[in-house]
C-alpha cells in the first residue's frame, strides 16, 4: 500500500517462450495500481535477467509472404470454434496475442483478468509504406465478470520496429455476431 | 483384406476356383457361393490380408485372369463414413454436437447394459431431455460419487471429459483394477451435459455462450440466460454474482428458477442417502477447487479437502506435467456466491470438488480437439484418484 497513490506489487517471474517450452527468461517487475482513478493504466517496470530469442528469420519469412500476397488478408474466427488454426493464420493469431496485451494492459485494474478469447475478424489495410497494418476484431475475456468483450485494434507491425497498437476502442456487445 | 474379381472362362477355370475355396477361408461376394459359379461369370471373392498374395500366385500360375477390386478392404469402408454424415459421427476426441451425444448416451448404455444406464432428470428450458448415466456394477446398498459437465455452454472440453470418463469405465472394467474395483463398490451417475440449451446455441450461434437460454421475465433489454453456477441455493447472490439479468454471472430471478438447476437439485437430494462425493467439470484454468466460495469461511474438513485435491493435482500432473492450483474456491479463484460445490457440500455431500480443465488461456475456451486426449487421461487419474479415496474414506 502507497498511501494516496495506489498498490505496488513486486513480482518475480518466469517467462517461458510461447513456441518454445524449454526457453525461458527470468524476470522481475514492479506494478503499480493507481488509486481511484480506473482510467490510467497500471505503471510497469520490469528487468530481464537473460536475452530474448532472435525471432529475425521468422519475422522476415512472414513478413515478404503478406507483402507478396495479391490481395489483402481477410479471416474470421482463428481459432474456429473447434480450436483449429490454419498454419498460415499462425503468425497473425500471435500477432494479435502480442497487440492484445498492450490493450489489455491498457485496461487492467487489481479486479479484472482479460485472456484473449478470439479473433473474430481480421482484415489487412494497404500502406504505402513498409509497415504491415491489420484491422483486428477481438473478444477478451475478463475473468472476473465472465464476459466477452469485443474489441476493435488497429495494429502495425514491422520485422524492425516491432509492434503497435495505432487504435484501439471496445465494442458494444452485439458487434462480435 | 483385399476383394478380388475373376472370370472363370470354362469349366477347367471354375474347378481352380473350387480348388482354392477347399483349401482356405474364401468369402464369396458373388455369387453367394462356389456351388453357383459357372463359366464366363463375374466372381468376386474376399481374402485375409496375409493369403492375398498366395492367392495372386496362384491365379497367376493357373493362369486365370483376375484383378484386384478393392485393395485394402478397412480403407474402403471407412471412406464410406466421410463422405456421409461426417459430423454427426461420434468421437471420443472431438467435439460432439449434442443430437450426437444424446445418441451416444442411448448407444452407450444398449451396448454395456450390465454397467450402464440411462434416465432422464428433467427437462431443459427449451424442452430437451436432461439424460443422466448410471455406471456401475449392480448390487445392493452402493454408495455413488455424481459428476456432472457442461455447466457452462462454452466449456466444449468439459462434456468431453464426461464421455471419456464413460468410455474408459466401460473398456476398462475388468482389465484396470483400479476402475474395476470402484464400479464393482461404487456407482457414478454422470451428466454429460447439463446445460444442453446453451451447449446447442454455442454450436450455432454463438461460440462464447455462457448461461442457460431462458427468457429473463421483466428484462426491458429482452436479455436471456441465467447463470446455472450461480444459481443454487448457497449464500444465492450474495457476492460474485450479478443481479443484473444481461450480465453473464446473472444469478437468476431465485435460487432454482432454472429448469436445469432444479433438476439437477432434485435427483441430488432424492438420492443424498447415497451420494458420498460430487464433482463438477468446467474450463478454464487448470484449477481444482472445493468449498467455499461463497464465503471466505474454511470448510469443516478444509484440510482434508486440501489434501486430496493436493494429491490428485499431483496424480494428475504426473502425465504430461500440466499444473493444476488447488484451494478454497473463494480465495483460489474468485468469490463466487450460488455454486454448485458449495450447495452439495452444504447439503452434506463432504467431498466436493470443482475441476476447471485446461488450458490456462492460450486457448481458453476454444481448446483445440488434439488437446481433447491429453486432457481428459490426465484429468481421469484425478478423478480415479478422488473416487478411491472416497471408497476408502465411506460414511
Amino acid at each position: 500500500d502507497i498511501d494516496d497513490v495506489g498498490h505496488k506489487y513486486y513480482l518475480e517471474l518466469v517467462l517461458e517462450d510461447v513456441l518454445d517450452k524449454d526457453s525461458t527468461v527470468n524476470c522481475t517487475a514492479e506494478v503499480l495500481y493507481h488509486l481511484g482513478n480506473k482510467n490510467i493504466a497500471p505503471d510497469v517496470q520490469f528487468t530481464l535477467e537473460g536475452e530474448l530469442k532472435n525471432t529475425e528469420e521468422a519475422d522476415n519469412i512472414f513478413y515478404s509472404r503478406i507483402k507478396s500476397l495479391e490481395k489483402e488478408l481477410v479471416a474470421e474466427n482463428i481459432p474456429d470454434s473447434h480450436g483449429n488454426v490454419p498454419p498460415e493464420m499462425e503468425p497473425v493469431r500471435l500477432l494479435a496475442w502480442v497487440a492484445s496485451g498492450y490493450v489489455i494492459w491498457q485496461n487492467s485494474t487489481e479486479n479484472t483478468k482479460f485472456q484473449l478469447a478470439q479473433i473474430k475478424r481480421v482484415k489487412q489495410v494497404k500502406r504505402s509504406d513498409e509497415y504491415l497494418e491489420f484491422d483486428y476484431t477481438i473478444l477478451l475475456h475478463e475473468m472476473v465478470s465472465q464476459e466477452i468483450i469485443p474489441w476493435q485494434m488497429t495494429v502495425l507491425w514491422h520485422p524492425q520496429h516491432g509492434v503497435q497498437v495505432t487504435q484501439d476502442s471496445r465494442q458494444p456487445k452485439h458487434a462480435s455476431q | 483384406q483385399k476383394v478380388f474379381r475373376v472370370i472363370p472362362q470354362n469349366d477347367e477355370q471354375v474347378e481352380i476356383i473350387n480348388s482354392l475355396a477347399s483349401n482356405m477361408q474364401v468369402d464369396f461376394w458373388q455369387p453367394d457361393s462356389v456351388t453357383l459359379v459357372r463359366p464366363k461369370m463375374q466372381v468376386d471373392f474376399r481374402i485375409e490380408a496375409d493369403l492375398s498374395s498366395e492367392v495372386e500366385d496362384f491365379l497367376k500360375e493357373s493362369g486365370v485372369e483376375y484383378r484386384v477390386l478393392i485393395d485394402n478392404l478397412q480403407d474402403a469402408v471407412d471412406a464410406q463414413f466421410d463422405s456421409k454424415a461426417r459430423t454427426t459421427r461420434h468421437s471420443y476426441e472431438k467435439y460432439n454436437n449434442w443430437e450426437t451425444i444424446a445418441a451416444w448416451t442411448a448407444d452407450i448404455a444398449a451396448q454395456n447394459p450390465d454397467l450402464v444406464s440411462r434416465s432422464v432428470i428433467g427437462e431443459t428450458y427449451e424442452g430437451r431431455p436432461m439424460y443422466i448415466l448410471k455406471m456401475g456394477k449392480s448390487g445392493s446398498n452402493k454408495k455413488a460419487i455424481f459428476m456432472d459437465c457442461g455447466f457452462h455452454a462454452r466449456e466444449w472440453i468439459s462434456p468431453a471429459f464426461c464421455q471419456w470418463f464413460v468410455k474408459e469405465a466401460v473398456e476398462t472394467y475388468g482389465k484396470d483394477t483400479v476402475m474395476t474395483t470402484l464400479l464393482d463398490n461404487l456407482d457414478f451417475y454422470v451428466l454429460p451435459v447439463v446445460n444442453i440449451d446453451g451447449y446447442v446455441y454455442t454450436w450455432t450461434t454463438d461460440r462464447m455462450w455462457r448461461k442457460t437460454r431462458s427468457k429473463n421475465a421483466g428484462s426491458i433489454f429482452g436479455c436471456i440466460g441465467t447463470d446455472p453456477n450461480r444459481n443454487f441455493n448457497a449464500g444465492w447472490c450474495t457476492l460474485g454474482a450479478s443481479k443484473n439479468p444481461c450480465d453473464s454471472t446473472y444469478c437468476g430471478s431465485a435460487p432454482e428458477s432454472e429448469k436445469e438447476t432444479k433438476a439437477l437439485a432434485d435427483f441430488i437430494r432424492e438420492h443424498l442417502s447415497t451420494i458420498k462425493a460430487y464433482l463438477t467439470i468446467h474450463s478454464y484454468s487448470q484449477l481444482l477447487l472445493f468449498p467455499y466460495s461463497y464465503t471466505y469461511n474454511l470448510a469443516s474438513n478444509h484440510e482434508e479437502l486440501n489434501s486430496i485435491a493436493h494429491a490428485a493435482s499431483k496424480e494428475l500432473a504426473s502425465l504430461y506435467n500440466t499444473k493444476y492450483t488447488y484451494g478454497q474456491g473463494a480465495t483460489t479463484i474468485y468469490p463466487a456466491a450460488g455454486g454448485s460445490d458449495d450447495w452439495a457440500y452444504d447439503e452434506g455431500i463432504k467431498y466436493s470438488f470443482t475441476f476447471e480443465l485446461r488450458d490456462t488461456g492460450r486457448y481458453g475456451f476454444i481448446l483445440p480437439e488434439s488437446q481433447i486426449k491429453p486432457t481428459c487421461e490426465e484429468t481421469l487419474l484425478a478423478v480415479k484418484y478422488i473416487a478411491n479415496y472416497v471408497l476408502q474414506h465411506l460414511y
